[in-house]
């Protein structure tokens, strides 16, 4: 079938001697139009991963330097504190939005699943956030936030005269805050993907087990959540990624402060490269996150293609 | 005896049911508080803010923070608002999409309809190409776009945008083009229909759907991007999310928070504008977006 597509044009189309290049033209005409997007990806997405991690070995301080300098930049980030502690958040922080936006996108999901009136609308509104940057929900929350004019005030005004919520300032706080406004950000659009598992599941086993008498909650424990493994899977490798990645949010919620106490290695490489005049360890932590994010999507997207083609 | 026991389980039923709804409608309220707060601090005004609470309605309405916002709050030394920064966006995020969407298209059918060996080589390093975090092409984008002479322009974010756009529009159109009857294709072959034929008439006609998909993320993350935009386009042709942070974060001067929730919901109007509009469809992007099926 494949074969009978790619000829069939170039059959049809050319005879003899002149119209020969025509025909030639009409059969590489698909690698044509493919080529430039190709040439493109090739260039600017492989070809600038090995110009960053080139980068990494190099000199570089203020400008690109491409003198070769060993593992000097890779020594010095690994020797640098603030990149201790932008592990160490990510850790923090990527454990926490994980599961909190599975356990409630899943949550949701499940709610949402029991032949509720409103459910268009609701769905709507949990997925909102996700519409939005992360420089507007990271500037929402903030003011949100604010110790001495949002929530806080808020609450004593409404008779809790101690409540304190001052966790943008403080420093063992401030991570968390990132992680309520990513969460709140995210955990709809897991709820879509857990919905969408939900309504794929087969009828029939779910009826059988009704009419056995089992009792919902244990249809979801032993029936419908194993079945939603594929849905883990996909949610897992997405919020992974998008942890690895979240960048703005942070920028515009803490500024990576105070202190250095919300900085992730997304915020550390761009003040690295671009405000301390330190490209060779910007390049250096870049190619470490390359290397987190394709150690998980790498295997994943393996599978999926395997999978998909059967 | 049974109808007691009936009555007790509709019962339960019933405060079942009601403790579903509730929990749902309280989470939506918690969902929507932000949004919310943003609305009623643009419409107060700035003692309003200092001497009220957050939650409240705004006692006397004004429109005065949506102006300033708009046209005259001071980004730096610049005192014009963000209407510019909002324009750079807009030429930035309309040649992008369209931009990538065509490539998207075309790329595609070709994936799907006039496959030659190593196809599927292509289509992986494409899909990986979506995944990659863009810290790791930073670095040589600034030096090329700089060797280009497209630094600190619009247009160089467009073929920012465009070159990372592609992975993601090829991935939906080659996902959609995959299930489209072969034979259809086949039977325009036998009629004498060249390449661009077949795809304007056999293909374009049905691809409304993915069209709509791939514009809606297109757009979306576009227009939502700080780290490019951040990157490379400081100063005059910076986009809305970098303006608006610029704004939010100067350390100058009062802190006038209602021009500041006005800027955020000017900046977040388009994509909710497109998500309530065809929020159907964004769902179905981002799921597509997860590389399902």
């Amino acid at each position: 079938m494949k074969q009978l597509v790619d000829q069939a044009p170039a059959v049809s189309r050319a005879d003899k001697g002149s119209d020969r290049a025509i025909g030639w033209l009409q059969e590489q005409l698909p690698k044509l139009v493919l080529a430039p997007s190709f040439a493109v990806i090739v260039l600017f997405v492989y070809g600038f991963i090995l110009w960053t991690v080139y980068l990494s070995f190099s000199a570089s301080r203020m400008l690109p330097n491409y003198s070769w300098a060993g593992l000097t930049q890779w020594d010095r980030l690994w020797n640098t504190l603030t990149w201790q502690i932008a592990l160490d958040n990510l850790a923090v922080f990527s454990v926490l939005y994980i599961v909190l936006c599975l356990v409630i996108g899943l949550t949701l999901a499940i709610l949402l699943d029991q032949k509720i009136r409103v459910e268009g609308g609701l769905r709507t509104l949990y997925l909102y956030p996700m519409a939005l940057s992360f420089i507007v929900t990271g500037t929402a929350w903030k003011w949100f936030l604010n110790p001495g004019l949002g929530l806080e005030r808020s609450m004593r005004e409404w008779g809790f005269d101690d409540f304190t919520f001052d966790w943008l300032i403080n420093p063992d706080m401030a991570i968390y805050t990132v992680v309520i406004a990513g969460v709140w950000q995210a955990s709809g659009f897991v709820m879509a993907m857990f919905l969408a598992g939900l309504r794929g599941i087969d009828n029939e086993i779910l009826k059988a087990a009704q009419i056995d008498g089992a009792p919902a909650w244990k249809i979801y424990t032993r029936i419908i959540i194993p079945q939603l493994g594929p849905v883990f899977m996909s949610a897992f490798v997405v919020l992974l990624h998008l942890a690895i990645k979240s960048f703005d949010l942070v920028i515009a919620l803490t500024g990576g402060g105070p202190g250095n106490a919300t900085e992730l290695p997304a915020t550390f490489m761009y003040s690295y490269s671009f405000t301390r005049n330190q490209i060779g360890v910007g390049a250096a932590s870049a190619v470490f996150m390359l290397m987190t994010i394709a150690a998980i999507i790498v295997p994943y997207l393996y599978s999926e293609l395997k999978g998909g083609r059967k | 005896m049974s109808a007691p026991s009936q009555d007790n389980a509709l019962r339960s039923a019933i405060y079942w049911r009601a403790l579903i709804y509730s929990v749902l409608i309280v989470i939506a309220v918690i969902y929507l508080a932000p949004l919310f707060v943003m609305v009623v601090t643009s419409l107060k005004s700035l003692d309003e803010i200092r001497s009220g609470n957050m939650m409240s309605l705004p006692i006397e309405v004004t429109f005065e923070p949506w102006i300033q916002a708009w046209s005259s709050a001071c980004l730096g030394l610049e005192c014009s608002g963000i209407k510019g920064f909002f324009w750079n966006s807009i030429k930035m995020v309309v040649p992008a999409v369209a931009i990538s969407a065509v490539l998207g298209a075309f790329n595609g059918y070709v994936l799907t309809k006039w496959r030659f060996r190593g196809h599927n080589i292509i289509f992986g390093m494409m899909l990986f190409a979506c995944f990659i975090p863009f810290q790791i092409v930073l670095l040589p984008m600034s030096q090329v776009l700089g060797f280009l002479g497209l630094a600190n322009t619009t247009s160089g974010l467009v073929l920012v945008h465009v070159v990372y756009g592609l992975g993601f529009t090829t991935l939906f159109f080659r996902n959609y083009y995959e299930a489209f009857p072969n034979e259809l294709i086949r039977a325009a072959i036998m009629d004498g229909a060249g390449f661009f034929t077949i795809f304007k008439r056999v293909l374009l006609p049905s691809s409304g759907p993915i069209l709509v998909v791939s514009v809606i993320w297109q757009f979306t993350n576009i227009w939502n991007d700080f780290i490019f935009g951040a990157s490379f386009a400081s100063g005059d042709s910076a986009p809305i999310t970098v303006a608006l942070n610029n704004l939010v974060n100067s350390s100058t001067g009062v802190k006038e928070y209602n021009v500041h929730m006005a800027a955020a919901i000017t900046a977040a109007l388009p994509t909710l504008l497109v998500y309530v509009v065809a929020g159907r469809y964004f769902v179905r992007g981002l799921m597509a977006g997860s590389v399902k099926g």
